[in-house]
């Protein structure tokens, strides 16, 4: 081989992105929100400062998302959302990217801000690889436990969420309708549904009935003939 | 955009030697002979692959007639096991593994469970070093093979070949006692090492180290990829895993000339420079490890402290993820490897860190710096520039701080799960 040929190889990328044809493992809007967070709290975390607080995850699984807010309760409009997280690149900007998607144009009402869904956030990056997505789950789950911290502060009991259905893992925060959405998209196992919506991790105690409700949805969906076994 | 490359997964691949190369050359373009074939053509090719069988057979102290090309160490790994298991039934079924072998060994061996084979995987401590004790414990009648990785990809840590071997054969000789210890070594239980990240930089002669088995790979000592092979003592009972033609009777396929020319040179290159290889990456790669020492805040080696590889450098870095740091290292042209969940396919963090008793905070956190022949002082010293001022910004965006007063000392899994199983653990 030349060394002309030694040279074009060089300049082929390591990684390609088998969803993007791009240079990089993720998209330019994860790369921008991974190497410069957008609201992140850089000095000392002083709950003081802000009006509410919410935090998801576990470091021993990898990721930890803690949100503050910072809340204008006339508009009921976030107006400010600082955070930090502990994970990897695809978590890193899930949560950059929301925290701009809560506080542009003059702020998010806070009903809206209840419903961003996860895959609200990766529709703003461009897409993650499809063993990625699990990672940017826990955002709208912080953010909506910031919240429902904020209408406990605020005496406003009747708008706190119940977690849109019932909270199948209080650690992650995954509920019953995470699984049945999880279902929908075509998760058959239990291996499957823990890597989609991270239920039961660090906290076992709840999978027997996230199985029990896989199985549920399963057959809801696809019929009594679907083996869970696989 | 062409940009500086400082690399640090040698432990991965490294890069082919260009005179490895230029060696290779003739056989990819005008000696493309089948080495199967009478005419010149082939004749050329078959003593290609002659003189190149001849370097590593001399390198590792064997007769030519006992090694096996094969497509790489998965491949010789898996010949090795399931060759082994297979053609060994009759005398038993048990298996004996360590529980930092790399996937090639791992996955083979849970494929044999379902064929009725007992797999035992011998614990090791917190610096990855087998025990002893319990695998002399569990080497019984019904044992057919023991394979033990000379040192782990992940940690590097080497472990002690020529006192495991001597383990079995004291074990042989009391099974078959007296006349019969002369022909115990043509028997059952044999010994398997993987010496892929071994190979650059320790004693590969198979005489000494007493193994029967021994998996080798070019791409790991600056050969190309595709190729490895297996050292198979003679006399040993192993059925293939690949059937064809007969090439090589035991791994049927036509031989892959132009690899096998360039195994053969590196092999030869690298028996002839280790001694100064060895002193060359040891002396960078504790640089490397004291510098990030001092400048770096709340660091865990992994692995063994002193009886490790020498290019190996696997550390863990509280309160970030590995995957994050290894593309803000490679935003800078950094090379590195990591053991987080984020990185694999499986989404488990890695099970060689977790076999140490290192917990999963840690685990998630760890970078692995393996260097090499090229590897610089300069490279060094530039990821001693970059690496304090990038853990810095992640430890900013973390919400994390671990709070350890002697973290070399906890060696739970569960330390930090507040006694909870992660996902990854409850399967099992």
């Amino acid at each position: 081989m030349s060394k002309k040929s030694l040279t074009a190889k060089k300049k082929t990328p390591d990684v390609v992105n088998k969803f993007t044809g791009g240079n990089w493992v993720y998209t330019k809007e994860v790369k921008e929100h991974f190497f410069k967070p957008k609201n992140l709290l850089w000095e000392n975390p002083d709950s003081a400062k802000f009006d509410a607080e919410g935090i998801v995850g576990s470091p021993a699984c990898g990721d930890v998302m803690r949100v503050w807010l910072k809340i204008d309760p006339k508009k009921d409009r976030i107006i400010e959302f600082k955070w930090r997280t502990f994970g990897c690149a695809s978590a890193i900007a899930a949560t950059s990217m929301l925290s701009v998607m809560a506080t542009e144009k003059g702020g998010m009402k806070i009903d809206k801000a209840l419903k961003i869904k996860p895959k609200d956030i990766m529709k703003r990056l461009g897409g993650l690889p499809d063993r990625k997505i699990h990672c940017s789950v826990l955002g709208d789950k912080a953010l909506r436990a910031a919240i429902n911290d904020w209408f406990k502060k605020t005496g406003q009991y009747e708008r706190i969420i119940v977690e849109g259905s019932r909270v199948i893992d209080p650690d992650t925060k995954v509920t019953e309708a995470d699984i049945e959405s999880a279902v929908i998209e075509g998760v058959k196992t239990i291996e499957g549904l823990q890597k989609r919506t991270k239920v039961g991790i660090g906290n076992p105690a709840c999978l027997d009935e996230a199985e029990q409700l896989l199985r549920f949805y399963r057959e809801k969906y696809f019929g009594k003939e679907v083996s869970l076994t696989n | 955009m062409k940009r500086k490359r400082f690399y640090f997964d040698y432990a991965a691949t490294t890069p082919l030697d260009k005179k490895v190369f230029l060696k290779m050359k003739p056989y990819l373009e005008d000696n493309f002979g089948n080495p199967s074939n009478l005419y010149e053509a082939g004749r050329k090719a078959n003593q290609a692959v002659g003189e190149a069988t001849d370097k590593i057979t001399k390198a590792l102290n064997c007769a030519p007639d006992e090694f096996i090309f094969t497509s790489g160490a998965t491949e010789a790994d898996n010949l090795a096991i399931a060759g082994i298991a297979r053609a060994n039934k009759e005398f038993g079924n048990k298996i004996i593994i360590s529980a930092v072998e790399h996937k090639g060994i791992m996955s083979v061996c849970d494929a044999l469970k379902k064929e009725g084979f007992e797999i035992v995987k011998i614990p090791v401590n917190k610096f990855g070093l087998v025990d002893l004790k319990k695998l002399k414990k569990e080497i019984n009648s019904k044992t057919i093979l023991v394979s033990i990785t000379y040192a782990d990809s992940e940690t590097g840590t080497i472990q002690p070949i020529a006192e495991i071997a001597d383990i079995i054969k004291k074990f042989k000789e009391k099974k078959y006692s007296k006349p019969y210890t002369l022909v115990a070594s043509g028997y059952p239980p044999y010994f398997h090492t993987d010496a892929s990240q071994a190979a650059p930089y320790l004693d590969i002669n198979v005489k000494k180290l007493g193994v029967d088995l021994m998996t080798l790979s070019a791409h790991k000592i600056y050969g190309p990829k595709g190729i490895g092979g297996l050292y198979i003592k003679k006399g040993i009972k192993i059925k293939p895993i690949i059937y064809g033609g007969g090439q090589q009777s035991l791994r049927s396929g036509t031989q892959n000339v132009p690899a096998i020319v360039g195994f053969g040179e590196v092999m030869a290159l690298a028996q002839k420079n280790k001694k100064a290889e060895f002193k060359h990456v040891k002396q960078l790669r504790d640089k490397l490890g004291k510098g990030i020492f001092k400048t770096i805040p709340r660091i865990i080696l992994n692995g063994h402290p002193k009886n490790r590889l020498p290019n190996f450098l696997n550390i863990s870095v509280l309160d970030i993820e590995g995957e994050a740091l290894l593309l803000y290292l490679d935003e800078k042209g950094i090379a590195v490897g990591t053991g987080s969940a984020c990185n694999s396919e499986s989404l488990e963090p890695s099970y060689v860190l977790a076999a140490l008793g290192r917990p999963y905070e840690y685990i998630h956190g760890s970078i692995r710096f393996t260097l090499g022949k090229y590897t610089k002082d300069s490279d060094v010293n530039y990821v001693l520039k970059n690496l304090p001022e990038m853990v810095k910004k992640l430890r900013q965006i973390s919400p994390l701080n671990l709070k350890i007063k002697n973290p070399q000392k906890i060696s739970q899994p569960k330390a930090f799960v507040g006694g909870k199983t992660p996902h990854f653990l409850k399967k099992k």
